[in-house]
């Protein structure tokens, strides 16, 4: 029987390497490299996903994506989601800050925080459309507070968008906000002290001690959120299904693609947003070396 | 004067973390509110009236059975520990060779895995939709399985950063009793990273319970739902039964929740791991 301790080191490593690489070398090239070099083929043909055929068209689709409105709205509808995303950095910077320090029953409010990051994607959506719905929770709260005549938060297309942004704000703040009480945790803590005895105030000790230190990962979160606005799908599909001006980039290519079979523009749009997305990494890539 | 600044400072943070926890658990306290409520209530009362009956489960008997969540429960749980226990495979075999042996291809390879992790994954679903096909795979547990097991690639970074501090004497040492690579992997290296596997599992295991992309492009037969596309199902012939949408929601959170509270330090920790890298 062929045991491979019989063998030399030498051969056992060729096997060993041979034998564990195999399988994550074909389910890598199968599932990331394949599709991406497949996407850029298809992005300058009309193909409809079923037909053996189809035609080059150089970059019309391109020039589609950036001249039609039903393909390039996604883009506008990403600026809110990137405006939301300072919102939520500045919640989690302040909420971060507070729970670093000595505060009663800081666990609770650190996991009351972090719970809705953890929520099932499809479930978020079903909650905030129970939230924004005419007469419900929220339009409640607000006649408590004198409102009796709010929005209709998910049919008015000037205010769905920020309706959708507060729900994706409502499910990401908590993960934010853990990432940087990490950060302000590796501050050590006899710089406080130090500054307390220089006369440095609250204020001081959050601009001169806590802000720099969180820098890094603050610079990451903003440069993610650019890539992370413009490809936005889950919450808002779930919700609206990109009606009433709330479409995003990528409900649009998977409309495109699997519900009117346009392969070829479905491909060339992932190629936009792929190109959106590389980018971005690279940017926070030099930016972080810098850092260090 | 200096208490008094601090005391109202004071005032203001606790202030603040109350109002923070209310916009946090608003929605969800809602919700928990209505799926204990009747139809008749739920039309009557408003959306932040505690239910009358604490214990009224009726709306989650009806979500779970005409909801078919049991089905969701069942293809999630398979899908999770076929997925999981295939990419704890994988991941710790290519984090040991990569970790342990210098060959030629080595960087080629790394190179490769870090790459395609900057690849956005929804971006090339168009294409990856013909190979499920092709694999004829569509519309069956393998596609998502085999999905979720091949795509991760910051559990290799995980299992590599915890393969450094596992010291080659003992690789060595196992090396002069005339162990084979294979029994070191398998008796040494595998077993010294369970605390890595232990984060791998739960990362992945959220993941997946939450993902709704994946089951929702690959597999829209509805005796493969998932408790994702389960729950989603319900948006159509229950639009209406609020109550008993809630019910169905309250059921797909409890688990979390119950995990949540049980291992909240391995989350946090885990997901910080994931993310900074």
């Amino acid at each position: 029987m062929f045991r491979l301790s019989n063998l030399s080191y030498r051969a056992q490593r060729i096997v060993i390497i041979a034998l564990f690489s195999i399988i994550p070398i074909m389910l890598l090239v199968t599932f990331s490299y394949i599709p991406v070099l497949g996407m850029f083929k298809y992005s300058f043909t009309d193909w409809n996903g079923l037909s053996p055929t189809y035609n080059w068209v150089g970059f019309d689709n391109f020039i589609t994506i950036f001249t039609d409105e039903k393909y390039y709205e996604g883009f506008i509808n990403s600026i809110y989601y990137f405006l939301g995303s300072f919102v939520q950095l500045a919640i989690a910077l302040y909420f971060a800050t507070i729970l670093s320090f000595a505060v009663r029953g800081r666990n609770f409010f650190k996991g009351v925080f972090f719970f809705p990051s953890m929520i099932n994607s499809v479930a978020v959506g079903l909650i905030f459309l129970f939230f924004f719905r005419p007469e419900g929770t929220l339009d409640t709260i607000l006649s408590f507070m004198g409102i009796t005549n709010p929005p209709k938060w998910l049919l008015n297309p000037d205010i769905i968008n920020i309706s959708l942004v507060g729900a994706s704000v409502w499910r990401y703040l908590g993960f934010n906000l853990i990432l940087m009480i990490g950060a302000i945790s590796s501050v050590p803590s006899d710089l406080y002290e130090a500054a307390e005895i220089d006369g440095a105030n609250r204020w001081h000790q959050f601009r001169y001690i806590i802000l720099p230190s969180i820098r890094r990962i603050v610079a990451i979160t903003v440069i993610l959120s650019i890539s992370g606005s413009v490809a936005p799908f889950e919450i808002p599909y779930i919700m609206t299904g990109g009606s009433n001006g709330s479409n995003t980039f990528v409900i649009q290519t998977v409309t495109t693609t699997f519900k009117y079979n346009k392969y070829g523009m479905g491909s060339a749009m992932a190629v936009v947003l792929f190109l959106i997305v590389i980018l971005v990494t690279l940017i926070q890539k030099t930016f972080i070396k810098e850092e260090k | 004067m200096h208490k008094l600044k601090y005391g109202s400072l004071t005032t203001l943070k606790y202030l603040t973390l109350i109002i923070g926890v209310f916009g946090a658990l608003a929605p969800l306290v809602v919700v928990l509110f209505a799926s204990f409520k009747d139809t008749m209530e739920y039309h009557n009362t408003s959306a932040l009236t505690p239910p009358m009956h604490w214990l009224n489960f009726d709306n989650y008997v009806t979500a779970f059975t005409k909801g078919q969540m049991l089905t969701g429960f069942k293809n999630t749980l398979i899908i999770m520990v076929v997925a999981i226990l295939g990419n704890i495979f994988i991941g710790t075999m290519i984090a040991y060779v990569l970790q342990r042996f210098r060959f030629r291809g080595r960087g080629a390879i790394m190179a490769a895995f870090l790459f395609a992790a900057l690849i956005p994954g929804v971006t090339t679903q168009v294409i990856t939709f013909q190979i499920v096909h092709w694999l004829g795979l569509f519309n069956s547990m393998g596609a998502a399985i085999v999905l979720y097991m091949g795509t991760d690639i910051i559990g290799i970074y995980v299992f590599i950063q915890f393969m450094d501090n596992i010291s080659s004497q003992l690789d060595e040492s196992a090396m002069i009793d005339g162990a084979s690579y294979f029994t070191i992997f398998t008796k040494i290296i595998f077993p010294l990273l369970t605390p890595a596997i232990v984060t791998m599992t739960i990362i992945k295991g959220i993941g997946i319970y939450n993902d709704f992309y994946i089951p929702f492009l690959y597999m829209p037969d509805p005796s493969l739902r998932t408790i994702s596309t389960s729950l989603f199902a319900f948006k159509g012939p229950f639009g209406s039964h609020w109550e008993t949408i809630c019910a169905a929601v309250m059921i797909i959170i409890a688990p979390t929740a119950i995990l949540f509270v049980a291992l909240q330090k391995y989350i946090y920790s885990g997901f910080t791991q994931g993310a900074v890298k």
